[in-house]
Parts: C-alpha cells; structure tokens; sequence
C-alpha cells in the first residue's frame, strides 16, 4: 500500500523543535503532548472541545489538542502557549496585559484563551469587541466573567499600581505563572508513568450491588495493581464536612445512593487503565426506584435515603422574630409566590485531580483543594493515621466556587499510595466530576411579604425546602444560612424563614458560592419589587426606605452599630436606575419588532465567615538572617486572589512593599491552619490574622531599637534597618539565634470573628460583619423568541476596604456571570448533562459590560476596614435579571432558569390571557 | 495497530474493504462521543486524501471535497447561495471546531441537531459516495435516513458534497436559536434559499433542523412561498400549521416541543426576509 501509513512513530516540530511521539489507535494530540513531550501547559477540561482549555496552534490554525489523533499531527507544527511565549510578541504583550487587567483568576484556561486570542492577533491587529468574542467563544472561563480578557485581548491600558500596599490593584502575585502556562493544577503534577486510579461508579440513582469473583477477575486482568473497596479502608468509610452529620461513604458497601457513587478503583498502570471497559468490572446491581425530588422524598412511603433521618429530613433552620402572622393579617398589601430553582453545576475548567506518593511513612497527598486542613482531618480518620503522617499539598486549583471544599479523589490517592506503596495519580473525566461533585441545592420556596401604604414591610414569612441530595455535605449549612439571610439587606420586624434539607438520590448537594442564599434572594427581591408595584412606590426607593442601616436590628436580632452598607449601594444606583429605565423605555417605544429592554435592581447581604462557629485563621512569619522576610500563607487561593490580598495586608502592617516578602505555602507541612477558602472569610478573617502577624513581627522589630510605632523599616542583606526622624538604627540578624523553623525573628497570629450562637428561633450574633451589594441590570428580551440578552450590569458592592480594586472587580465580573448562568441557562439534570455542551455555563459572547461600583463602608472588625466579598457578588444577579424581564415583558417567571421555552410559554399566557 | 491516513483513494477503499474500519476527519464528533476504552483500531483517517480538502467548480456544481473544513468554506469566495451555509459554519461550536470539523463529517454523523445539514438541503445538496464500484450521487435527503442512521455501504465512503450550480446563485440565510452566543447546539434552525424576480420569490427551499429526526424540508411553505413577494407574506398566512407538518420535535434538555413548534415559524419569516433583504 502506497498511503501515508502511519506507523507508532508520529513526528512533528513542537515549539520549533522536531519531536517523535509513540502513537496508539486513538491517541489524542493533548494527551500526547502532555505524557510524552512534557507540554503541560495544555490543559484538559472536557476532552470533547467543549472548553478549549487545551487550545493549540496546529500548521498556524487554533484547535482543540484533545479532538486531533496525534497520527494527524504527522509532519505538521504544533505551537502551545509555553513555546509561543518564547519568541512571540504579541503573546508576550498579552501576558502583560492580561496580568494588568487581572484575566487570568485560576488561570486553567488562560493557555487556551491566550493562544485563541493569538490567532486573532495574527489576522487582526486591532479587533473589534465582537470579534475580540467570536475569536475566544471557544474557550470556557468560570472566574473572570470574560470582560478583562476583552479589554487584555483589545489592548484596553490597565491601571496598575505596583507597590502593592493596602489599597492598590497590585496584580497577582501568582500571575506570572499562570499566564505563562506553567502554574501546576491538580493533574499537572504527576510524573509520567504513574499509577492510575479509575473509579467505578454507580450507573444508577439507587441501586443495591454486590461484587461477583472480583479476586478472579483481578487476578485474570494483567496489569492491574490494586483493587480497592470499602473493605479495604484502615479507618472510618465516612466523611464530611459537619462532623455531626457525617454520612458519606469513601467507597458505597451495599447501597449506592447516587448515580456516579464511587464502589471501587482500580488502580493500573495509564496504558491497562485506558483499556479497562468500567461495565466489565465484576459488580452485580439490583436497581431500586429511587426517590429525585423533595416531593418523591417526603411522600408516606418514601424509602429512606439514610436510616433514622425521618421522612428524609437532614435537618432544618429557623429564624424568627416579632409575630409574622399578625403582621402579614394587618399588612395593607401582601403578596406570595412560589419559586422553584434547579441544580446548579460549579463548572469549574479543571476537573478533580491529584497526586499521591509515600515518602517515608508519610503519604503526601498533592491534589486542588479549598481546604488542605480538612482535607489532612478528613483523611486522618479515613487512614487511621496519625496526623503527623499525613501531608497535604495543595496544587494550584482551577477553579473551585465551594465545591473543592468536600473532598473527593483525595482519599483514593492516599488509598492507593499506601497499598501500592508506589505513586498514584487520578484526574476525573468531565462526566464524573459532574456526576459526583455536589452542586448548588435545589430550591422549593414559597414566600409571603407584606406591607403597609407608606412602604413599611410588615410580616414576612418564607419556606425553603433544599433538595440536599444523596449526603449532607455543607447542606446543614445551608439550612443555617438562608432563614438568616432570605430578608435580604432589609429591616424586618415580623419575620419568620424557616429552611429543611431533604436527601434524594441524586448527587449531594453542597457549597455553591452563596450557599443558599443567591436561590432566596430570588424569591425576596422579586417580591419586593411585586410589593413596591402594588404600592405604587419606586421600585428602588421602596427598598432604600426599608435597607437595614446602622443602629437597626436585624432577623437575628443583631444590632450592628457600624459598618452597614446596604444604604450606600441601593442609593449608589440611583443615578443609574432613572438613566437605565428612561433608555429602555426610549427604546421600547421606538421599536416596531420583537425586542423590548427593560432594568431590574436587586441587593443583597452575606455574612462572612462561619454562622455561629468558630472559625480561626492563622498566619505566620519569621525574618531569616538574611533579612529576607516570609511569610507562611496556608489561605487557598482558587483564583480569587488571596495569594496577593494576604501578602498585602501583612506587608502594610509590618510596613514594607510586597516585593520585599518570600511568600511560601498553602501545605500543611508549612502553613498554619488559615481555614477554608469559604464563607467569603479569607480577606476578613485570614486577613486579620495576617494583619495581626504583621504587626507583631513589626512590633518586635521595633521593641530591639525601641523605635517608635510610625519608624520605617527595611530588611537587607542580613540586616534591619529602622528609621526614625533622620536616625537610622540597624540590627545585624547574624547576633540573633535562629529558632527551630530557622527564624532569628517570628510571629503567629490568629483571628476568629466574634460570633454568638443563634437561640431555637435565630435570634443571636450569627456573623461579626455582613458585606452588602446592590446590582443593575439591563436586558432585552426578543419577545416572540422568548430569547434574553443581558446588555449592562451595573454593581455596588461595599467591600468596606478594596485591599486590591482589581480583584474586587475580578470578583464582581465573575459572580455576575456565574449568577446570570443560574438565571438564564443553567440546570444541571442528573443522567442528562454531565457534560459542557448539554449543561451550559456562560461563554464570552453572553456577559454584557459591567460597571463596578466600590463602596468602602469600612468595618470595625476587618482587616483595614475591609468586609468579605466572593459570595456577596452573584446573590443580587438573578433576581436583578429576572425583575428586569419582568419590565421588558409583562412576566414574572418563578422557575429558574429562565430559558427561552419558559419565557416564551409564560409570554403566551399572559398574551392569551 | 491500525491506523492508516493514505493519500489515494484507492488504498483508503481497500483499507474499508479488509476491515470495519471507522472514517474520521476532524474527529469533533468521533472523541466526544467515545470513553477511553472506546476508542478502538482500526482508524480510517482521510484528511490526507488528494482532493479531499477544498472547494472547487465543475462544469454543473460546487464540489466541496469531504476533508472540507468549516473554515476552509467561510473563507471561500463562493456565491450568495452559500451565504446561508456560510452563517452555520460560523457557528459550529467555535473557531477551533470550525478549524477542524468538516461538512462532510457533520452530514455523517447526522445529528438532527447537525448545523450544516439545514443549509445543505436547501442548497439541494448531493453526496458523492466512492466505492469500489466507483463514485454513486445520493440527494442529501435520501443519504440521511434518519437520527444517525446513513446510506453509506460498508467499504464506501463519502467523497465530495456537491451543490448544483444554478441553486448555489440564490439568496440565503441561516438563523440558529440556541440558548446561549457560543458553542450551543441549537435549540432549532432554520436554512433558507430563494430564487428572487425582482421583489417576487420564485421560488423557496426552507429546511428546519433540530425539531424532526432528521432535518426536513418544508414543501407546502415553499409552495406558499412561491410567487409572492415580501408585501404578500402575512404571519397569519405563512404560519398555517401545515406548512410545518413534517416537524415532529421532542422535549429535551434545550427546550420543549411545543416551544419549537412556537418558534420555527417566526425563525422561518425571519430567515425569508433575511434572504429577500440581502438580493
């Protein structure tokens, strides 16, 4: 045969040197590249080109590595970031300015954004925005919102300032890597060639199981290393996050409990892992029917998802004050409506993915995590280990929104390492990661308000039910959460919420940035607006005259007397509010077709930090003899930015520039406990902690040359100087003995917020401080499609202090879109979408510009003022998108998401009726 | 293994003959629809295939060779005909698909979902099918027998898509309703071809995707159609319920069936004056 045969010898010039990769039938270029010729810098998110992480130049053409056979490759160029960034200029701008405008947060998809945006480049020096959008529609980004990658991509000039104190949108500390490729998320750890794990997982909801000859079938399987099941766990088969109500299994025993549940693993080296069809794993299921919703689980005869939870009740909150129904029966105006939300799927780019080995008798556990320290408690009881031999060393983590905070691949790599006694590495396919991973719970809730003439709320009574899923995870928290939150930023007198959680099989339910919160927001804000319609009132000013202020007491009954921001961000947009709803009305009337505009304003509060509980962050430093100072920071950044934020705050309270600190950490060999990257507590809480730090560091330096509070230091080369009123004193750190972590000077300090615990009806001091946010948004709805397209944001957010105003934008960009995803297109169908193009998130062409409004409301118990942010930034986004289809349509739609076969039924209605 | 990307046809159609061998080209369908151990030998890769890969003209037809990507045709200069086909590459998935996947792939793996097929039934699209025999032409709607389900013979594979010269000279549009800007598959859509006189159509070809099947063609609204000019078309007219009779949608995870039903045929008005506009 004269064809191009190719044989398992395929070469091809990679960053412009020739290489030669061994094929196999079906191997992908973006397996090949990242095995065999060590491009890491490709990332895998979805192996479908659904996400074009894994973006490559192919003979000068942007494609997705995963969807080409390396054979195809043959004799061709293959540029990938790492190797473009080289000799490219245009890529070595875009790194500047991507870093200059904060477009690379987690930074798992900036590979793939950055070689999109040079191919653009390459026809097109000066793209418009839509073309700026069809060029990078291909790649899914979860954090950033995409409009800092528009403006990074148009060449838009960033302000940036580089000296890094409290204050200054310094860029990311971390960013340089990960606009060069090299950061190492969880799967980018691993040495080529090491054990792989594979999970066997649950095909049904529920369904009994045994395993049948499984000693057989492993023994008559070459290859395989290990086979781990339930029985092969040292200690507890059971974890979670609330240890009073721990309840999921590592490996299912004999009941799995949801679809993808993990019943065991096979561990093999990648080349026996590949050919391993999981359908001819030796288990024997007995499918059961399986209970999908609240409803289905709380019917009479509904089979319990655990025994001894009661008619599938997790557990319920409670919060009330005043007397709801005597207010609601005297209220002038009520109104009531039932709401209904969905699954909502973190979508993070990078899937579960990790890395383990025994060093010594110590198994080190290298794996993308929000929360290393829960992770190492969490194994410690699985193991039966002492902690002491456990290490846990987060990678960089590619995006996490709260679903990184449970683990998940974590015990099977500790698992694994220890019974092999080898290296073990596992990555979840795109599949089990949705299938798996919890999710935002889904929501039942129906709500009453009322009010009086003058705009006054009177009674307030609220019902959630919370679809937990098949295990608790954080759902006690959220059942917690939202009776404290669902009044909204608003004083209520009247008030009762009260929440429960249900178990289904489906997957559990978990953190999603908000934790129940943005789902109730939905319900109260809407009303609100119905309330304010009825009463005539302004929409905006109705809410104004009702915000919480200082001095008022809130649901808990909690009094702050300072700090309370919602005023200042609902009148923030009032100058938008007139401007807005003139415009689209201006439109409106001008139309003869099918679109009408329409604006909707929505706020919102979050507590920061845990309900009620403690929550200590640690933070540590100690100055070398060399002068160099260090700082240990253990509080996981997943994009957001506390690995710039930390090292700000500390830097200004011990008095240097950024630039002069050695940053080490997260790992739990390393860095003190600083918590969980949660609750939107690591700027709050771990930000006091490394105020603290700062400031005992500083204040032991100064005690040597008893220099007063205000001297100036500077650290050099094996010595401090301190400068006072034109007097320097210097100290040689060669005369002062190191301590056992090698530090001639150090400081450790710690920060809990102060909390009271809530009584049987909530009333206590859940939180020592809220956040506050009030959004905008525009919309135009084409009305005989039933299609809407987001056309403005525009967001207050009082962050009390910005310790970096370009992360807060970053936030606020990526909330919104994450919140105008929950609104228009995304639920997450358990068996129907686990997958990025039948569940579908937000991509580049879909999020409108937004304008950000900073408020500094500055808090007494923040660090500088400043309140926590991550979760506050999506709670006001749905409900602003929902009330503003409300204007531009005539319908409310109470069934989330707002898709277009539901707006286009509910438009119908309302025409037809 | 096996894995053979020749570059004669002849070597491609005995390589088919000797095994059950699995065509790929831009492989935007075969990975996503494969796990791991899935992926099996023996491959049939015939992206190097001379004459595969481009557009060219015959003495009747536009010949766009099955190696044909989605950009290779955005950035052919071709007549207004392809405009509407044009519109759907655009929105394959993104660039990166469209740098990859290819028209002859997309009426392969017969989606009813599949973005290129609309345009192509309402170019009249015919495929060249090569064999040992030789090469055989099917119309497009007599290729796709339904829901994945295509006329192509064990050792046969699909060489060329053909569009018949005086349909590639009519006016067209293409509109895709899906539920967000980029990488989404469609909700539904709607291709539409017009021979104009003047303001007057003479005559339409309309074909509808994602709401049969198989995407279908419209016979009783291009017979509606044809003979009127915009002033003529009134909604009331053109939405009369047996114009859209060979639509037969279902619920999915994208929309509802009654919702399709609701939106093709203002997708439909909007694409014929879309294409009336453009003359």
């Amino acid at each position: 045969m004269d064809g191009h045969h190719v044989h398992s010898n395929v070469s091809f010039v990679l960053d412009g040197r020739a290489v030669t990769a061994e094929a196999r039938p079906g191997l992908r270029l973006s397996e090949a590249l990242r095995e065999q010729l060590g491009a890491r810098d490709v990332k895998i998110g979805c192996n479908a080109g659904d996400c074009g992480a894994c973006s490559v130049m192919l003979g000068g053409e942007v494609v997705c590595a995963c969807l080409v056979t390396l054979q195809q490759a043959e004799g061709m160029t293959v540029d990938t970031l790492a190797g473009l960034r080289q000799c490219d200029p245009t890529v070595q701008r875009l790194e500047q300015s991507f870093q200059d405008h904060g477009a690379a947060q987690c930074g798992i998809c900036t590979p793939g954004m950055m070689v999109s945006a040079l191919a653009l480049l390459r026809e097109n020096q000066s793209p418009s925005e839509t073309e700026i959008e069809d060029a990078l529609g291909g790649v899914l980004c979860r954090c950033t919102g995409y409009r800092k990658i528009i403006d990074a991509v148009g060449n838009v000039p960033g302000a940036v300032e580089l000296d890094g104190a409290v204050g200054t949108a310094l860029r990311k500390l971390d960013g340089a890597a990960k606009v060069a490729g090299s950061e190492a998320f969880g799967d980018d750890v691993a040495p080529v060639g090491t054990l792989e794990i594979l999970l066997i997982r649950s095909p049904y909801p529920r369904a009994r199981f045994r395993f049948e000859g499984l000693d057989a079938w492993t023994a008559a399987m070459p290859g395989i290393e290990a086979v781990l099941t339930a029985g092969d766990i040292p200690g507890k088969n059971c974890f979670g996050v609330i240890p009073a109500f721990a309840d999921q299994p590592v490996f299912a025993e004999t009941v799995a409990r949801f679809k993808g549940e993990a019943v065991a693993a096979v561990i093999a080296a990648p080349e026996v892992i590949r050919g391993l069809d999981p359908d001819s794993f030796p288990v024997e299921w007995t499918e059961l029917t399986p209970v999908e919703t609240c409803q289905a689980a709380q019917a009479e005869d509904a089979p319990l998802v655990h025994e001894g939870r009661v008619g599938n009740v997790m557990c319920g909150g409670l919060v009330t004050c005043g007397d709801p129904e005597a207010a609601l029966a005297t209220a002038d105006v009520v109104v009531e409506a039932s709401y209904r939300t969905g699954f909502v799927e973190h979508a993070y780019i990078e899937p579960e993915a990790g890395f383990a080995e025994m060093v010594g008798d110590r198994v080190e556990v290298h794996a993308c995590t929000q929360a290393p320290v829960m992770d190492l408690e969490a194994l410690e009881d699985i193991l039966a280990m002492d902690r002491s031999r456990i290490r846990v060393i987060p990678t960089a983590v590619g995006g996490g929104f709260g679903a990184k905070l449970d683990i998940t691949m974590q015990p099977y790599l500790a698992l694994g390492a220890l019974k092999t006694g080898k290296p073990v590495r596992i990555c979840y396919s795109r599949a089990e990661s949705m299938q798996s991973s919890t999710k935002r719970h889904p929501s039942e809730i129906t709500l009453k308000i009322g009010a009086m003439q003058d705009g006054r709320i009177c009674g307030f009574d609220f019902y959630g039910a919370f679809n937990t899923g098949a295990y608790a995870s954080w759902g006690p928290t959220v059942a917690t959460r939202v009776p404290v939150h669902a009044s909204g930023p608003y004083k209520i007198a009247d008030y009762r919420a009260q929440s429960e959680g249900i178990h289904t099989n489906c997957p559990p339910a978990g953190a999603f940035r908000g934790f129940g919160v943005p789902q109730a927001a939905i319900a109260q804000e809407t009303l609100f607006d119905l309330l304010a319609e009825k009463l005539g009132l302004d929409a905006l000013e109705f809410r104004i005259s009702n915000a919480l202020d200082d001095g008022m007491t809130t649901v808990c009954g909690q009094v702050f007397d300072q700090g309370v921001g919602a005023k200042a961000c609902l009148q923030a947009l009032r100058d938008a509010w007139r401007r807005e709803t003139a415009e689209s009305a201006g439109f409106n009337d001008a139309q003869d077709g099918p679109a009408r505009r329409g604006v909707g304003i929505a706020a919102g509060w979050y507590g920061c930090g845990n309900t009620s509980l403690p929550n200590p962050s640690t933070i540590r430093a100690g100055l070398r003899a060399d002068g160099t100072v260090v700082l240990h920071q253990g509080a996981m950044d997943i994009g957001q930015g506390a690995n710039t934020v930390i090292p700000q705050i500390f830097a200004t309270a011990l008095g240097v520039p950024v630039a002069a600190l050695s940053l080490q950490g997260a790992d739990t060999d390393i860095t003190p406990d600083a918590g969980k990257t949660s609750a939107s507590r690591q700027t709050f809480v771990s930000g006091n902690a490394a105020r603290l730090c700062g400031a005992a560091l500083r204040r032991l330096i100064l005690r040597r040359a008893n220099a007063p509070e205000h001297a100036v230091l500077c650290f050099g080369d094996g010595v401090v100087t301190i400068t006072d009123d034109g007097q320097s004193h210097v100290i040689d750190l060669s005369t002062l003995p190191p301590g056992d972590l090698g530090y001639v000077l150090e400081a450790s300090e710690t920060y809990d917020p102060p909390t009271k615990p809530l009584d049987q009806n909530g009333q206590g001091a859940p939180y020592a401080q809220f956040g506050y946010a009030a959004q905008l948004a525009v919309v135009e709805v084409d009305i005989a499609l039933g299609t809407v397209r987001p056309i403005k944001f525009v967001a207050a957010h009082d962050v009390g202090k910005a310790i970096n105003p370009l992360l807060v934008e970053g936030q606020v960009h990526g909330g919104i879109t994450q919140g105008l995803g929950m609104a228009l297109m995304e639920e997450y169908l358990p068996g129907r979408t686990e997958n990025l193009h039948d569940y579908l998130i937000p991509t580049i062409g879909d999020v409108p510009p937004i304008e950000t409004l900073i408020l500094e409301v500055p808090d007494a118990h923040g660090p500088y003022g400043a309140k926590g942010l991550g979760e506050h930034v999506l709670i006001p986004t749905a409900p602003a998108l929902v009330s503003a289809i409300y204007r531009a349509t005539g319908v409310w739609v109470r069934d989330m998401p707002v898709t277009p076969s539901k707006l286009r039924r509910a438009i119908k209605e309302a025409q037809n009726g | 293994m096996s894995y053979l990307a020749p570059t004669k046809i002849a070597d491609a159609i005995d390589y088919l003959g000797a095994r059950q061998a699995t065509i790929i080209a831009g492989c935007t369908d075969y990975f996503p629809a494969r796990q791991p151990h899935q992926i099996f030998d023996p491959l049939l890769d015939i992206t190097r295939l001379e004459g595969f890969r481009g557009i060219s003209e015959t003495e009747n037809a536009w010949r766009l060779g099955a190696a044909t990507t989605w950009t290779d045709l955005i950035k052919a200069p071709l007549p207004t005909g392809f405009d509407g086909l044009k519109l759907a590459a655009r929105e394959v998935g993104s660039v990166q698909i469209q740098n990859r996947g290819t028209l002859a792939g997309n009426i392969c793996n017969a989606s009813p979902a599949a973005d290129g097929i609309p345009p192509l039934l309402a170019l009249d699209a015919q495929v060249e099918i090569t064999g040992k025999e030789g090469t055989r032409i099917l119309a497009l709607g007599a290729f796709i027998k339904g829901a994945r389900d295509i006329a192509l013979g064990p050792a046969e594979l699909v060489s060329a898509i053909l569009i018949p010269k005086q349909v590639a000279q009519s006016q067209s549009a293409f509109l895709k309703l899906g539920s967000r800007t980029h990488l989404v598959i469609s909700i539904a859509m709607v291709a539409v071809c017009l021979e104009l006189s003047g303001k007057r159509i003479t005559s339409a070809r309309v074909a509808v995707g994602s709401c049969s099947p198989m995407a279908r063609r419209l016979p009783e609204l291009e017979r509606f159609l044809a003979g009127k000019a915009a002033i003529d078309i009134t909604a009331a007219g053109f939405d009369a319920e047996e114009h859209f009779a060979p639509l037969s949608p279902i619920t999915d995870v994208r929309g509802s069936a009654e919702y399709r039903l609701d939106a093709v045929p203002e997708l439909c008005r909007r694409a014929v004056f879309q294409a009336m506009a453009a003359a």
